[in-house]
């Protein structure tokens, strides 16, 4: 039943940050489609290093969904155009011969490129320095079944916690946000019990630091969750909002 | 050379505590004037550096990603493993250790694995003070399913995400610790060579992999947890980026090597389906409590698995070991579907797999529960497969996925170089010569939130150092001999990538030296594998430059290292006699196939030094001594 396609690819190349950087095109040909998509840019590499060229750079790792390494803008989309799934997870069987797909890296202004297809994107760790965290040192923590949690709490919480940190919603979005991975990680730790006693000042000092790495802000499009290959919910933003400004009126932080 | 593994006296259940007692403290305002290197951010290496800065020590922390975030550990699906008993079920401390003995059919040290149980159950307490959400029972308890051939419930789990979910607990701790302005992280650097002066380790170098600047850095220990070296098989679960160079290049500079030989082929991955693959996808092996694993009774009957009737059917496993089933350990459930592969009765187009079937358990409980247990892997199954495992039965095939093997560390964690410790699965040290299930993950977080932050104290206070900053000569050879081999790959200019060589170094490995070996394949792989080392330095086309962002050079330079440890890791299998866990030599099985253990013989641990690139190295055998348990053949029957 293997099947094998011919496409046509544009590729964003860009040597270096400092660089402009522009599409160039390949085609690529006898791609089967039961082929990962970064199976079908390796098989590219290949015969651009056998040729003598430099090959493709993009950042990747396990490849199976949930290191959160990969990603690009495919056809306008990012992580391509199927829902819930990681560029790694999208396979070739979702085109067709003939077809041309174009491929660009995440652009926002706070990931620079750094080469290709990647992107520096340490300004989400500045996020999570600023506050994504529980003030808790190793040893001395209660019994783990000291405090329960209700199921739906802590479902909800995991629903959150998904976020693998790609980028896909800052990318996706017309402002840049990065609304959608601070509110995920505001929300699984305001969800849950061990995570109140900070909730304030982790809510304020993660907005703020959000909006100084030069992230956008939320314009409601909607763009980042119809994105997110882990489907995380905007209501988590709305929980991030409500977080910050019960935190602002609170005299306890101010 | 006799190796001390510095075990304490006293009955083994005391070891731990009097251990920690008689360990030297540091005193707290002496604490930041120690630097100290952790080399890696999995769930070893990001709890050990979160944990070391909480006491005050000042951290510089590496890793070859773009953030600490997404180090391998993340993929890690199934589950941690402690000895709560929350769920009443007889489970112990004492249990958790003799369930982790005797599934590393006795190869690993009584003392460490009793540790790692008695810790176990910190873990699970610092990780949901943490916030990991865990599954939770409706009254709020936390949830338990049983793993991996173990017959009690013991291991907590987030969904299949429970790897992601502790790694970023740690990694959470970790970047508290960079606002607290006591850890420093270099993403994006690749170690390349360990500095070790007047015998002690010193400190590291490493590429930045943006600017391919060397860069070196001093510190008063180094801490590796660098990962496992799975990839030397070309297709495994691990990530791309895995390797073997950190620990490689550690080996080289004296640290000793232990037990290279036992690899763990993990029994449910989704079948290699093209010669393009370039990695294999694990299903988590939880899925073996629910799913029921069979082959046509009738080798070649190639009808689709619905058409096949329940009385043509070989539920193989149960039919085998009526009290474990389908739960038999990770070793024995892959050599079974191998065994069944090699009979013929393999399905799928290859032949190469064997059907992993839901359909009792949907029968019995519903589709809803089962979505609830496994939505996320039928979804990831069905993603890369294109088919429904609600409707079909999951085929699955053994991967190679997890490495027993690694540096020689001893009760401390520390190798024989004074200063290196390492920790995770780049050491050899707790699971014998086959891992449980949900064990990875126990023992990553055991050594970095609760062992080394006592052990390195010790090491600190107990023995002198020079001064040392990065003007000493030997981090100036460091870093030309690494500068040197950098050029002489990039000069080799000939007709074959790196990738296709590291394939052809997979097959190889995966045919000889795979899920079962003899000395004659062995033989015959040590040959081979020279042979295409001398073709890699003659033929292997890598190109760019050094100074730029260069990931053909990255790759080159982890399997140069590949095609060198690949021929320790034969050596080392050859030597070994016998078979033991995961590590099964076709000469050494019982009437019934299992491994057979050569106790008398090969009870011991192979530490292997290195003695230059054209001599062999010299073995040394720690001897395992058990005075707590009665070495058994182990049997699931």
């Amino acid at each position: 039943m293997t099947k094998n396609i011919d496409i046509t690819l544009k590729i964003w190349r860009q040597k270096n940050a400092d660089v402009k950087g522009g599409f160039e095109t390949y085609h690529a040909s006898n791609i089967s489609i039961d082929m990962s998509f970064l199976e079908m840019i390796d098989v590219v590499n290949e015969q651009l290093t056998l040729d003598g060229k430099d090959p493709i750079a993009f950042d990747h790792d396990c490849r199976e969904g949930i290191c959160g390494m990969c990603g690009a803008v495919v056809n306008g989309r990012a992580h391509g155009p199927e829902k819930g799934t990681t560029l790694c997870q999208l396979h070739m069987r979702h085109f067709s011969s003939g077809d041309t797909i174009v491929i660009e890296p995440w652009r926002a202004k706070a990931f620079p490129i750094i080469k290709d297809l990647a992107v520096d994107r340490s300004a989400f760790d500045q996020i999570i320095v600023a506050g994504g965290y529980i003030s808790v040192n190793t040893g001395g923590a209660p019994d783990a079944n000291a405090i329960p949690i209700s199921q739906e709490i802590a479902e909800k919480a995991m629903d959150a916690a998904a976020c693998i940190g790609c980028g896909a919603c800052v990318a996706s979005c017309p402002n840049a946000s990065a609304m959608l991975f601070t509110g995920a990680k505001i929300s699984q730790f305001a969800l849950l019990p061990q995570g109140r006693p900070e909730a304030a000042l982790r809510a304020l000092a993660m907005v703020r630091k959000m909006d100084e790495l030069c992230f956008g802000n939320c314009g409601n499009e909607r763009e980042c969750e119809v994105e997110c290959p882990k489907e995380i919910s905007i209501s988590n933003i709305a929980r991030m909002n409500r977080e910050f400004f019960k935190a602002g009126l609170g005299s306890a932080v101010m | 050379m006799q190796l001390d593994a510095k075990i304490p006296s006293g009955p083994l259940s005391d070891k731990w505590d009097k251990h920690r007692f008689e360990l030297k403290l540091v005193n707290p305002a002496n604490k930041r004037k120690y630097n100290i290197i952790v080399v890696g951010t999995g769930l070893a290496g990001g709890s050990a550096a979160a944990s070391l800065a909480e006491l005050g020590y000042y951290v510089k922390n590496f890793c070859v990603q773009d953030s600490p975030r997404r180090a391998h550990s993340i993929a890690a699906q199934g589950g941690i493993n402690a000895a709560k008993n929350y769920q009443n079920d007889g489970d112990s401390i004492w249990r958790l250790f003799y369930d982790t003995i005797k599934g590393g059919d006795f190869r690993a040290r009584e003392a460490n694995v009793h540790r790692l149980a008695q810790v176990s159950n910190h873990i699970i307490d610092h990780c949901v003070a943490q916030g990991i959400p865990f599954a939770r029972e409706y009254g709020g308890l936390l949830s338990n399913r049983s793993f991996g051939g173990a017959q009690v419930s013991r291991t907590f789990y987030a969904r299949g995400q429970t790897g992601q979910q502790l790694l970023l607990g740690a990694y959470s701790a970790l970047m508290r610790q960079v606002a607290a302005g006591l850890v420093t992280l270099f993403p994006r650097r690749e170690m390349l060579d360990l500095v070790v002066i007047n015998g002690q380790a010193r400190g590291i170098v490493v590429r930045n992999m943006i600017t391919g600047e060397i860069e070196s850095h001093a510190a008063d220990a180094v801490v590796m947890c660098t990962g496992g070296y799975a990839n030397v098989f070309y297709l495994s679960t691990n990530a791309m980026a895995s390797n073997v160079s950190a620990t490689f290049r550690a080996y080289k500079k004296g640290a000793f090597f232990a037990n290279p030989c036992y690899t763990q082929i993990h029994p449910t991955c989704i079948p290699v389906h093209g010669t393009y693959q370039s990695k294999l996808t694990l299903m988590s092996e939880s899925l073996r409590n629910d799913g029921r694993v069979w082959v046509p009774k009738t080798p070649g009957d190639k009808r689709p698995p619905n058409q096949i009737p329940e009385s043509e059917r070989d539920y193989y496993l149960e039919n085998k070991y009526p009290s474990f089933g389908n739960l038999v350990p990770r070793d024995v459930a892959s050599r079974n579907a191998k065994a069944q592969c090699d009979l013929g009765k393999g399905v799928g187009e290859t032949g190469f797999a064997v059907y992993l079937d839901f359909k009792d358990a949907i029968k019995r409980d519903g589709k809803d529960v089962i979505a609830q247990k496994y939505g996320n892997l039928f979804q990831m199954y069905e993603k890369i497969t294109a088919s429904n495992p609600y409707e079909a039965p999951m085929m699955i095939y053994p991967a190679s996925h997890y490495v027993m093997g690694g540096l020689w560390v001893d009760y401390n964690l520390m190798s024989n170089l004074p200063g290196l410790f390492v920790m995770g699965e780049a050491n050899f040290s707790d699971h014998g010569a086959n891992r449980l299930g949900a064990s990875a993950l126990m023992q990553g977080l055991a050594d970095g939130y609760f062992v080394i932050p006592y052990t390195i104290g010790g090491y600190l206070v107990g023995m002198d150092r020079p001064e040392v900053t990065t003007d000493h000569p030997a981090f100036k050879d460091a870093v030309h001999y690494v500068t040197e081999r950098i050029n002489k790959l990039l000069s080799i200019n000939g007709k074959r990538t790196v990738d296709d060589i590291h394939r052809q170094l997979g097959h190889i490995l995966w045919e000889y030296c795979g899920m079962s070996r003899s000395e004659e394949g062995l033989l015959k792989a040590r040959k081979l594998i020279q042979e295409l080392r001398g073709e890699f330095w003659e033929n292997a086309l890598v190109p760019g430059s050094s100074e730029d962002f260069n990931q053909s050079l990255e790759r080159a330079g982890r399997v140069a290292d590949f095609l060198e440890f690949a021929e320790l890791l034969v050596i080392d299998a050859f030597e070994r006699k016998e078979s033991c866990g995961a590590h099964f030599n076709d000469a050494y099985q019982t009437e019934e196939n299992e491994a057979k253990r050569d106790d008398e013989n090969f009870c011991h641990v192979a530490a292997w030094e290195y003695k230059g690139d054209d001599t062999a190295p010299e073995l040394h055998k720690e001897p395992l001594v058990f005075e707590n348990v009665e070495l058994t053949q182990r049997s699931y029957k």
